[in-house]
């Protein structure tokens, strides 16, 4: 077992497995709704397009205790700031969803005050366009976060550990 | 393919209105500008103010008054307290730069013994300010931030004449009509320790968008 | 440096007999704002001395793209102001290019824009009171509110394809008639609707925990209100029964029956009363509406073109679940108005809280953002 090349072998994927479908399914996003967009996501806690199947109900109020930050809603360059703070003080594993087409590359706004697309603040992992989008789009964007955190792994590819070699 | 003559279009007749069919079914009809010196509440105001109100005139009902600038103050408070005129509905400002005065501060005034609604109009520039009705109404303290904000006029007396809507920092009046949609500069005036003066990315210099003309009527 | 308190009230607080004054912050990111609202506070103890509100985070410069757009281009710009209750803000929109341009609607347009305007201000009382509720503490009414909210929207979404831009009317009428079936499944919720209103009643109103959070707090005297420019429940809470449906009727709202709730007290509780009452009052006008829709065109004859006159101006205000929302539009000969001035229920309730607050505490302030019903989209434009 060769784990200084960095190789996936049977501990890193089963490491993998677990951390990654413990983090996936208790993803806990943080309340950040900025406009119109924000009462979609609160729809998507009501009866009818339940959240909480996903595990990702508990909304938390504090970027410390949470995981996800869901930009719902416009980015004003008044607010551009705030959101990069707020990103800063998140633990990792951290990622973040632009929600709506505004937080996606401005929206119907281009104009003085608005911030062209949220990931010119943050780095933003999952995109879910729309204006708003439905609940139904917004847990799409979700599942498609959970699959990407499948992808996860602390194992370093062969690749980029050959092509490091070759630059040194 | 033979030399066959076109046939003609039909020529469509103008028939004439029906004057039975409902309104919404005839082509509207704009209201118009028409005199209001004679209406009641002009002349009490006229006998009252004096010169301070230079006309009055009503558009589809709505009696409007043009006041002197720096008359506002009073004429709003012989409103408020002789005419029960208590609620200011509306505050805002109009920029119209081919003309001299350039700005317009609207207000809209609302009396709740005859659901009456009148309109005033004051006229000024950029360097002239204009007296605060805050004293008058409460209402008018936020309003009269955002038109500071939006256009650059000043208020005379307000207790906190600073911007409300935009950053501090942020240079221009965009409602003003030479100010682009897009904006002016978004580098520095906002992240100041990252750019440098005058430095940073312009905004509406990316993809070039021009906003699309108005659609042309068919003749 | 120690001050001495001489602020009266209760021994309650003799915790904090002898304290400094703070500030604070309080947003633009926290769960009980409704958005992006910011308020610097200054607080001895947990007592507010005076707070400052700061908006713009969601400016967005709507007013400037109204000038862009030909006139029925904009009503989609208007549903994302007051994005609760977007059937309103096209109300008053199309309401005022049409007295510009003097566009008369015709009956079933006026009755079905009526019923659309109806629904939606039940909509946005329902998401106030689920707010309200999840600030103040009791997370239930959240889940039993969205749920018929959903069928609202799902109503909605018949009509005209969104559930919550709705972009449902243009200047002379409607874009489309209603569906086949819409009528029946309107009744049908309508029917449903006072049950369940009910059902929020008795998790609420005689609720001890409930009246201790809002009786008393927040009390906005009747002249003040009217000097502060408020409107909506928050101003026939403190008593004054003025609606704009019956002061100066718009769209057919002088031909049905209804009434005008009004509180005493001009407390949060008062408000919250006046809504729900509100709601059951829309839920007899929708139905009114629908024993007497008319049949008939939806659009008023118009040119292709709408053009405005040149120097033409017009304001014009409707009720909606906030507060009265108007539009001063000025027309210059084109096809684009020349200035579209939005003026805003929430931005001018919003004036008020300052002085509300005032020797609150800072619980009772969640409570008071709450009563206010104010949305962000609207107060920054």
């Amino acid at each position: 077992m060769n784990l200084e090349a960095g190789e996936a072998n049977v501990l890193t994927t089963t490491y993998d497995k677990i951390f990654n479908w413990a983090r996936r399914s208790a993803i806990w996003p943080m309340q950040f709704g900025l406009a119109c967009c924000a009462i979609e996501m609160m729809a998507v806690l009501d009866p009818r397009h339940d959240m909480s199947r996903f595990g990702a109900e508990v909304f938390r109020a504090t970027p410390r205790q949470s995981d996800l930050m869901i930009v719902a809603g416009t980015v004003t360059e008044k607010m551009a700031p705030i959101v990069r703070r707020l990103w800063d003080q998140m633990p990792d594993p951290k990622w973040a969803l632009a929600m709506g087409a505004c937080a996606t590359c401005g929206g119907p706004y281009r104009t003085y005050a608005v911030t062209q697309g949220v990931d010119r603040v943050i780095p933003v992992d999952v995109y879910v366009p729309g204006c708003p989008p439905r609940p139904e789009a917004l847990l799409w964007g979700l599942l498609h976060l959970q699959r990407k955190i499948d992808r996860m792994t602390i194992a370093k590819p062969k690749m980029a550990s050959a092509a490091a070699e070759a630059r040194s | 393919m033979s030399d066959e003559p076109v046939p003609e279009k039909p020529v469509k007749k103008h028939e004439p209105e029906d004057p039975n069919k409902p309104v919404w079914e005839k082509d509207p009809v704009a209201p118009g500008w028409q005199d209001g010196a004679e209406d009641p509440l002009a002349v009490a105001l006229k006998e009252e103010l004096g010169d301070a109100i230079e006309s009055a005139r009503s558009f589809a009902g709505d009696l409007t008054f043009l006041v002197r600038r720096d008359a506002i103050a009073r004429v709003c408070a012989v409103l408020k307290e002789k005419h029960a005129f208590t609620y200011l509905v509306d505050l805002c400002g109009a920029d119209y730069p081919k003309r001299e005065p350039r700005f317009d501060v609207v207000y809209q005034l609302h009396r709740f013994s005859d659901q009456r609604r009148i309109r005033l109009r004051v006229m000024t520039g950029e360097a002239t300010p204009v007296p605060t009705v805050c004293g008058v109404w409460r209402a008018a303290n936020w309003p009269e931030r955002e038109i500071w904000d939006m256009f650059g006029v000043r208020f005379e007396g307000h207790p906190d004449m600073t911007r409300i809507l935009l950053w501090e920092g942020f240079n221009g009046f965009p409602l003003r009509k030479d100010f682009p949609v897009e904006g002016i500069d978004t580098g520095s005036a906002i992240y100041p320790e990252y750019y440098g003066e005058g430095a940073g990315p312009v905004a509406g210099s990316g993809t070039g968008w021009k906003p699309p003309k108005p659609p042309q009527e068919p003749s | 440096m120690t001050q001495p308190l001489g602020l009266p009230y209760d021994d309650h607080d003799g915790l904090f007999a002898e304290s400094e004054e703070m500030e604070l912050n309080f947003g633009p990111q926290h769960p009980a704002t409704h958005g992006v609202l910011r308020l610097k506070l200054k607080v001895n103890g947990e007592r507010i001395v005076d707070s400052y509100p700061i908006i713009g985070y969601l400016h967005r410069g709507t007013e400037k793209l109204f000038e862009l757009h030909p006139f029925f281009q904009n009503v989609p710009h208007t549903d994302r102001m007051d994005y609760v209750a977007a059937a309103t803000n096209n109300q008053a929109y199309v309401g005022a290019v049409e007295k510009l341009v003097g566009l008369v609607v015709p009956p079933r347009a006026r009755y079905i824009r009526m019923m659309l305007a109806e629904l939606q201000r039940i909509s946005s009382h329902l998401l106030w009171l689920a707010t309200h509720a999840i600030d103040i503490g009791a997370m239930t009414p959240f889940f039993y509110t969205f749920r018929e909210r959903e069928i609202l929207l799902d109503l909605f979404e018949e009509y005209c394809g969104a559930r919550l831009t709705l972009n449902c009317m243009r200047p002379g009428g409607l874009p489309h008639d209603l569906p086949v079936g819409w009528t029946e499944r309107c009744a049908k919720l309508m029917a449903d609707l006072p049950g369940k209103l009910d059902e929020y009643e008795e998790l609420l109103t005689n609720n001890r925990i409930w009246k201790k959070r809002t009786v008393g707090i927040g009390v906005l005297p009747p002249e003040i209100a009217i000097d502060y420019g408020v409107t909506g429940p928050m101003l026939r809470g403190s008593g004054v029964r003025w609606d704009l449906r019956k002061a100066l009727p718009y769209d057919g709202y002088d031909e049905v029956e209804f009434e005008v709730p009004t509180g005493q007290n001009g407390d949060t509780y008062d408000r919250y009363v006046v809504r729900m009452i509100e709601m059951r009052q829309s839920v007899r006008i929708v139905n009114q509406c629908l024993e007497k829709l008319p049949d008939g065109p939806i659009m008023a004859k118009r040119p292709r073109v709408l053009k405005a006159a040149k120097d033409a101006e017009i304001y014009h205000g409707i009720e909606g679940p906030k507060g009265e929302i108007g539009f001063y539009i000025v027309g210059d000969g084109t096809p684009n108005p020349y200035r579209c001035h939005v003026r805003p229920p929430s931005f001018i309730n919003l004036q008020s809280l300052p002085e509300l607050c005032k020797g609150a505490l800072i619980a009772d302030l969640v409570a008071l953002i709450g009563t206010t019903d104010i949305v962000l989209g609207e107060v920054d434009r």
